[in-house]
C-alpha cells in the first residue's frame, strides 16, 4: 500500500514537474507563429500577410480622439493587409496599464511615450526597439530638438508628434493696472516687476506647492539659464549634479521666494480643481505663473462658469540671467510621442510616418487643442493666438531641456520635484537641494 | 452524501481515526477560503518581502540583489523616520481625544431624552461617506477663501484664520481633526453598544448605594465597558498607523513632508518613483509593525476578553 502511494505521489511530481517544462518550452515554439508578421511591408498588399499592429495612445477626448481614429482607418484603406487596434486610455490609467504589460514582457507595438528617463528604463529592459535605421531617411522632418528626448545613447527609439514649452503666462490686464508696460527680459527685471506688483497690493505669482513638478520649474529654467546646455546634458545623463551652476540656480530662486511673492495657502494648492493655482489665476489672485502650453484651458475651465479669461492672458519666455552660459532663449518643455515595442511588425514604423506626417501635423494643428506637432513646416497650421506665442518661443530656441522629472527616472525626477518644495517650503538651501538631488542620483 | 458518509465515518472508526476524518471535513469545507486568503494575502507578503531585497523599478528583471540594503536605507532616510513619527502623533491624539470624545457622547447618548436617534445619525453619519470625499470636502473648507475663513470673518474671528493644510507647522494637527471628524462617530457606536449591554440595574444598585452618578461610571460603567473600549483603541491604533487616503488626496503628505505617513510614504516611492524594490522593503516594516503590535495587543490586552474573563463573571 505504502509504495503504491509514493509511486502515486510520484506520478503526481513527475505530472507537475513535465507541466512546468512544457511550459518553458512553448515561448521557443510560438516564434513561428509570430514569424508571419516579419513579412515585407505593403506594397504588393493583395499578398501581404495580415499584420496587427497594438497601437497605445491617451488622446481620450474629442477632438484628438478622432483624428487618431480617422488617421488610423485612412492608413488601414490605404494598406488593406494592415490592421490597427486602438486601444484609447486616460494618462494615468495608461501608466497602470503599460507598467503592468512590460512587466509581463508584453509589449504593445506602439505606445505613448513622453522620452528621457522613462524610456530610457524601458530600452534598459529591452523593452523598445531601436529604430534609428528605419527613420533615418525621414527623421530630417522632425523637430530636432523634440527628437532628441527620444534618443538613449544617441540612438532612436520612438518619435515625438507634440513638443510644448514651459513659460510666463501673466495677465495682461493685471500689468497694464501695475503700470508694467515692458516685460521683464531679464531675472533681475523680473524680480522687479514682481515686487511692483506687491507694492500695488497685487498677488504676483499662482504657485502649486501640492504639485512639486510647478515649483520645479522655477529652478529647471534656471538651471538650463545658469549651465547652458553642456552642463544640463552632462547632470543628466551622468548623474554627476555637482556643478556650482545647480546651487546658484537655487540661490536666484531663493531670491524670488523671499519677496513672498505667492498667493495664500499656496503650499496646499493642487494646479487643477477648487483651490488651485490655475483657480486662483483665474480669480485674480495671482498675475503670473510658470507653466506649459496647457495653461490657457486649465484657468479658463476653473474660472468658476465665466467665460474665463479668454484673451487677458500673455506670454513671455523664461528672462534671461545676466552672464550665464546658456542661450537667452534655450527652452524648457515636453510632449507627447510613440516608442516603438521590442517585437513591432515593420510596418508599425510606416504607420509612425504616417502619423507625423506633414498633413497629419497640419491637421493636429489647425485643431489647436494644446498639441503643438513637431513636424518641420506645420507651425502655421495652430492659429490660436495663445498657443502661436508658445510656439514662437519654441522656434526661436536651439535646445529645448525635457521636464526634469521626465528626463530624469521617475525615481530621480520625484527627488528633484521634492527637493526643490523644500526651498519654497521655507526647509532648505540652495546647497541642500543639490545635496538632496546627488545623493538621489547615486542611489540608482 | 456527506453527512452519511460522515456518520459511518464516525460509527466505524477509532477516536483518532474519526478526529483525523473530521479534521478533513473541516478541511475540505475551509479549503475555498483558505486558498483564496494564501493567495491574496499571504503570497503577496511573501512577495513583497522577497522583492524588499532587492534593487528593482518594477521593469528590469528581479537581479540586483542587495540584501537588506533597502532596510537600512529606509531606517537612516530622515523623511521616513518623520513619517513613523507622524503617524506616532496620530496614534497618540487618537488614543488622547478622539476616543475620549466619542466615549462622552455614548454616554451622553445612552440616556433616554427627546431626540436621540436623530443625534445618533447625526454623529454617526460622518462616518459613512468615504474617506476620499471626506477629504476632498474638507480641503475646499479649509483652503483660503472658503467656507471656514469666510465663516470665521463672519463671526468676527477672521484673524484666527490661516490655511492650516498649508503650513508645515499646523498640517498634521489640521488633518487629525479632519481624521477624528470622520471616526468619533464609529467609536461612538462602538461604545454605544458595549454600553446598552450592561444591565441598567448595576448603575441603579450603586446609585441606591449612594454613589454619585460620577462614581457610578468610574467604578461601574466603565469597568463594565473595558472590553468594548479595548478593541475601539485597537481599531483606533490599526487605522491611524495605516492611514492613507485621507493624507493622499488632502496633501499628498506635504508640505515638504510635513504630514507623510508610512503608507504614504510607501505609495509615493514604490509606484509614484517606480521603486518597487524599496517600496517593498517599506511595506515590510509597515507590516511588521502593524503584526507585532497586534499580536502583542492581542497578547496582553485584549487576552482577558478573548478568554471570556471578562468583568461580567
Amino acid at each position: 500500500m505504502r509504495s503504491l502511494s509514493r509511486l502515486g505521489v510520484l506520478v503526481a511530481v513527475a505530472a507537475i514537474v513535465a507541466g512546468a517544462c512544457s511550459g518553458a518550452t512553448s515561448s521557443p515554439t510560438s516564434a513561428p507563429t509570430t514569424a508571419p508578421t516579419q513579412a515585407p511591408p505593403s506594397g504588393s498588399a493583395s499578398t501581404a500577410a495580415q499584420v496587427e499592429i497594438d497601437w497605445y495612445h491617451i488622446q481620450n477626448n474629442d477632438p484628438g480622439k478622432s483624428l487618431w481614429q480617422k488617421l488610423a482607418d485612412e492608413y488601414m484603406a490605404a494598406h488593406p493587409n494592415v490592421k490597427i487596434k486602438l486601444t484609447v486610455l486616460e494618462n494615468e490609467a495608461f501608466k497602470t496599464k503599460l507598467t503592468a504589460l512590460l512587466q509581463q514582457g508584453d509589449v504593445p507595438d506602439l505606445f505613448q511615450s513622453w522620452g528621457g528617463g522613462g524610456l530610457r528604463q524601458q530600452v534598459d529592459a529591452g523593452l523598445v526597439k531601436d529604430i534609428t535605421a528605419d527613420v533615418a531617411s525621414w527623421k530630417d522632418t522632425i523637430n530636432p530638438g523634440a527628437l532628441g528626448m527620444y534618443q538613449v545613447d544617441g540612438k532612436q527609439y520612438g518619435i515625438p508628434f507634440d513638443l510644448g514649452l514651459v513659460g510666463f503666462w501673466y495677465n495682461t490686464k493685471t500689468f497694464t493696472d501695475a503700470g508694467i508696460t515692458q516685460l521683464p527680459t531679464t531675472w533681475d527685471e523680473f524680480l522687479t516687476d514682481v515686487q511692483t506688483l506687491k507694492g500695488k497690493g497685487i498677488t504676483p505669482i499662482a504657485l502649486a506647492g501640492k504639485d512639486t513638478w510647478t515649483g520645479a520649474f522655477y529652478w529647471a529654467y534656471l538651471a538650463v539659464r545658469n549651465c547652458g546646455k553642456d552642463g544640463m546634458e552632462k547632470a543628466v545623463t551622468t548623474g554627476d549634479w555637482s556643478n556650482p551652476c545647480f546651487v546658484k540656480a537655487g540661490e536666484q530662486f531663493k531670491q524670488l521666494i523671499d519677496l513672498k511673492p505667492f498667493q495664500k495657502g499656496f503650499l496646499a494648492a493642487p494646479w487643477d480643481g477648487a483651490g488651485s493655482s490655475a483657480a486662483a489665476m483665474a480669480t485674480y489672485n495671482g498675475a503670473i505663473q510658470l507653466m506649459g502650453q496647457w495653461l490657457p484651458g486649465t484657468v479658463n475651465a476653473n474660472s468658476g462658469g465665466s467665460r474665463g479669461m479668454g484673451e487677458g492672458l500673455g506670454w513671455f519666455p523664461f528672462p534671461a540671467v545676466a552672464g550665464s552660459p546658456g542661450d537667452p532663449f534655450d527652452g524648457l518643455g515636453g510632449g507627447n510621442g510613440f516608442a516603438v515595442g521590442k517585437d513591432a511588425p515593420p510596418e508599425t514604423i510606416d504607420f509612425l510616418h504616417y502619423l507625423v506626417s506633414l498633413d497629419a501635423a497640419n491637421r493636429w494643428g489647425a485643431l489647436n487643442s494644446g498639441i503643438l506637432p513637431t513636424t518641420v513646416g506645420s507651425e502655421p497650421s495652430t492659429t490660436d493666438p495663445m498657443l502661436s506665442l508658445v510656439l514662437d518661443g519654441r522656434a526661436k530656441a536651439k535646445f529645448v531641456q525635457l521636464y526634469l522629472d521626465q528626463a530624469t527616472t521617475p525615481e530621480l525626477g520625484g527627488a528633484i520635484n521634492e527637493a526643490v518644495a523644500t526651498l519654497y517650503g521655507g526647509k532648505g538651501t540652495p546647497q541642500s537641494v543639490v545635496d538632496a538631488i546627488s545623493k538621489a542620483a547615486a542611489g540608482q | 452524501m456527506l453527512v452519511t458518509h460522515v456518520a459511518t465515518a464516525l460509527g466505524s472508526r477509532s477516536r483518532t481515526g474519526r478526529n483525523l476524518r473530521l479534521m478533513g471535513v473541516a478541511g475540505l469545507f475551509m479549503l475555498p477560503a483558505l486558498a483564496l486568503y494564501a493567495l491574496f494575502v499571504l503570497l503577496p507578503i511573501v512577495q513583497a518581502a522577497h522583492y524588499s531585497l532587492y534593487d528593482w523599478n518594477g521593469l528590469e528583471p528581479l537581479n540586483q540583489f542587495i540584501g537588506l540594503a533597502n532596510f537600512e536605507r529606509a531606517l537612516s532616510d530622515p523623511v521616513f523616520l518623520g513619517a513613523v513619527s507622524h503617524n506616532a502623533v496620530i496614534v497618540v491624539l487618537s488614543l488622547a481625544v478622539q476616543i475620549p470624545f466619542a466615549l462622552g457622547l455614548a454616554l451622553m447618548l445612552n440616556r433616554r431624552f427627546r431626540g436621540r436617534s436623530i443625534m445618533r445619525l447625526v454623529f454617526f453619519a460622518p462616518y459613512v461617506i468615504a474617506e476620499v470625499i471626506t477629504a476632498i470636502v474638507w480641503s475646499l473648507l479649509l483652503q483660503p477663501d472658503g467656507l471656514a475663513e469666510h465663516f470665521l470673518t463672519a463671526i468676527g474671528l477672521g484673524d484666527l484664520y490661516s490655511p492650516w493644510l498649508a503650513d508645515p507647522d499646523t498640517v498634521l494637527v489640521a488633518l487629525f481633526f479632519i481624521i477624528s471628524w470622520k471616526y468619533f462617530g464609529f467609536h461612538m457606536i462602538l461604545l454605544l453598544a458595549g454600553l446598552q449591554g450592561i444591565p441598567r440595574e448595576l448603575e441603579e444598585a450603586a446609585t441606591i448605594d449612594g454613589a454619585t452618578r460620577g462614581q457610578a461610571i468610574r467604578y461601574v460603567t466603565l469597568p463594565l465597558l473595558g472590553p468594548t473600549i479595548r478593541v475601539s483603541v485597537f481599531l483606533s491604533i490599526i487605522g491611524a498607523l495605516q492611514l492613507f487616503d485621507l493624507v493622499w488626496v488632502t496633501t499628498r503628505g506635504g508640505p515638504v513632508n510635513a504630514s507623510n505617513t508610512m503608507a504614504v510614504y510607501m505609495f509615493d516611492r514604490g509606484i509614484v518613483r517606480f521603486q518597487f524594490g524599496y517600496g517593498s522593503a517599506v511595506a515590510v516594516i509597515l507590516f511588521l509593525l502593524c503584526f507585532t503590535l497586534a499580536l502583542a495587543y492581542q497578547r496582553w490586552v485584549l487576552r482577558r476578553d478573548t478568554d471570556g474573563a471578562t468583568t461580567y463573571g
